[in-house]
């Protein structure tokens, strides 16, 4: 056999297995998911939807979990945004060059990578106990805003140094300050994707469950939270929750807990790819 | 160019306005120049970019800067609105005078620097924002709000540029929606529009076909008339065609400088000519 032939065969072989291994991961996951479907989708309702948790499968409904976790993302992203957004600028436009600097950036990289519960551990600590926050929703925000910050922080380099230094120089030459060229040429040109960072980084904020048991949410709250010093749950932790019952009841429950989380995410998801393609669609170079 | 007769004229009927011209066409000195720099060395890092350049501007001319590439014609452009300052290691020795203020060593304040000395680049870099937005924003950064003065201000800038008739119905439309020779001349209508002294373009028409080369040529022979211009080009018809005075450049040396039609047709070093007839590039 000639070289050629040989290949051409190792090519094709490499295509099969290329293709082969994508198709496990997506049918795996479409199995997954139908199960959950066939399991939950029944049971969603408006019902399901806003009655409070209850000791009977039929009866409970994860609204105080759906509102923990609504109070967790708004709380989760008024903190994370300002400072995610503020860190990235100056880590970019600022902190160039020097030893911190690059210190601080493999730092960041690296933080993206830390499990999560270890943001728990943290938030337990620091800000459950030392600033006595207890297991509230504002301590939870805090512990899931550091944890995506480093994504937001990326996210936010990697749209400001897409903006091409043309742009900068074109700002600077007509006697623009520094600050001029970042806020009005730059934040800009780059804010659709530093959004979609965002969005993308509470999407996962939202599915998180293992850094919040740490601080304290928990699986049983009469009530929806009134104020950020409020006990809470979420979904996620709801989710958990029903799962390890006995009753099947509570299985379907939790299938049905599970779309509806699901499809929040894919929403925000959605929403953040949207962004992106307008985004890119007005800002072409 | 003019006729011997015409140049006696000129000189017969010396006024203020024409004196400048006919000093430009006899090569008199003049007393007041617009840019005096003085042994200046640019290094970035441990490279010499220019090599003790020292060089004066006429004002309401063209000086074009010529030689191969990487001999510094970019370098010695972003001297004059302090550009490279954003160059890591970048460093200058020697001084640079505009208009009697030593501008890396007296205290000027960048910004202010860089209103009178507009910069044109050697690829169109319009904002991504509308046609209107881009000739603003020098305006607007200055903290001008009166709408009614910015209106006329952009209009001015456009018709300077002869681009007005094709976007005056659409001002709101994206800068980047225009052809490469349009977004050019909106580049340097956006320069004009802060009303600066002196303009400095990075080989303004590389990036154009003929045609938008042709209108922006024209132009800067209008813009003559009010502004200092310093023009690179790596086109010798170019350099003809619009300008006064010409400087030779090869490895970071001011090699010659002078009258355009002297440095074309009887240059004083064999590398001028060599560079000119094409003999290296
Ligand atoms: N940012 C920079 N950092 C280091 N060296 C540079 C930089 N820009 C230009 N140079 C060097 O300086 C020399 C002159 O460059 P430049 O002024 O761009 O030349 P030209 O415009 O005549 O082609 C070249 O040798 C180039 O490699
Ligand atoms: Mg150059």
């Amino acid at each position: 056999m000639n070289r050629i032939t040989l290949n051409r065969i190792k090519d094709k072989g490499f295509l099969v297995t290329g293709i082969i291994s994508t198709f496990i991961g997506l049918v795996l996951l479409l199995i997954f998911m139908a199960d959950i479907f066939i399991e939950g989708a029944p049971r969603i309702s408006w019902k399901f939807i806003v009655s409070l948790p209850s000791r009977i499968p039929e009866r409970a409904g994860i609204y105080t979990a759906m509102m923990g976790s609504v109070w967790v993302l708004i709380l989760t992203t008024i903190i994370s945004f300002p400072i995610g957004v503020s860190a990235g600028i100056y880590l970019e436009e600022y902190a160039k060059q020097g030893r911190l600097s690059r210190l601080l950036e493999v730092n960041i990289s690296n933080l993206a990578g830390v499990p999560s519960i270890i943001y728990g551990l943290l938030g337990l600590e620091i800000f459950a106990r030392v600033m006595r926050l207890g297991s509230s929703v504002l301590a939870g925000s805090i512990t899931l805003a550091l944890l995506i910050l480093p994504i937001i922080i990326v996210a936010t380099r990697e749209s400001i140094k897409a903006v091409p230094q043309s742009i900068r120089d074109a700002s600077y030459a007509l006697g623009a300050s520094k600050w001029q060229t970042i806020y009005r040429q730059v934040l800009p040109a780059s804010f659709g994707g530093i959004l979609t960072g965002v969005i993308l980084a509470l999407s996962r904020a939202v599915g998180e469950a293992a850094p919040l048991i740490v601080v304290g949410a928990l699986a049983y709250v009469p009530f929806a939270p009134r104020s950020p010093l409020d006990d809470f749950s979420i979904l996620p932790i709801q989710i958990f929750n029903w799962i390890s019952r006995p009753q099947h009841g509570f299985i379907v429950n939790a299938a049905a807990a599970i779309i509806i989380l699901l499809i929040i995410t894919f929403a925000m998801n959605g929403i953040a790819i949207y962004l992106r393609s307008r985004w890119q669609k007005r800002v072409s170079w | 160019m003019f006729t011997e007769a015409e140049i006696m004229d000129l000189i017969m009927t010396k006024d203020s306005k024409t004196e400048h011209l006919v000093n430009d066409i006899i090569d008199k000195p003049v007393e007041e120049h617009k840019i005096t720099t003085k042994n200046v060395n640019v290094f970035y890092g441990d490279f010499k970019a220019l090599k003790n350049i020292s060089m004066k501007i006429r004002p309401f001319s063209v000086t074009a800067l010529i030689g191969p590439s990487g001999c510094g014609k970019s370098t010695y452009l972003r001297v004059f609105n302090r550009m490279n300052d954003y160059i890591n290691g970048f460093r200058l020795e020697g001084k640079v005078v505009i208009d009697g203020v030593n501008i890396y060593k007296d205290k000027i304040i960048l910004e202010k620097l860089r209103k009178e000395v507009g910069m044109v680049f050697q690829k169109p870099n319009p904002f991504p924002k509308s046609i209107f937005d881009n000739v603003a924003y020098g305006l607007q950064i200055q903290g001008m709000k009166d709408k009614h003065f910015i209106n006329e201000r952009v209009e001015t800038s456009l018709k300077k540029v002869v681009l007005w008739d094709e976007v005056k119905d659409d001002l709101k439309k994206n800068a980047l929606a225009l052809s490469g020779g349009q977004q050019q001349r909106l580049c340097i209508a956006r320069t004009l529009a802060v009303e600066p002294n002196i303009i400095l373009m990075d080989e303004p028409t590389s990036a154009l076909d003929p045609i938008s080369t042709g209108k922006i040529e024209e132009l800067i022979f209008e813009l003559k008339n009010e502004y200092t211009i310093l023009i690179v080009t790596h086109n010798m018809q170019q350099a003809g065609r619009v300008s006064d005075r010409t400087a030779f450049f090869y490895l970071g040396e001011l090699i010659e400088e002078g009258l355009t039609k002297n440095i074309f047709l009887n240059p004083k070093e064999e590398r001028t000519e060599n560079y000119i007839t094409g003999r290296f590039g």
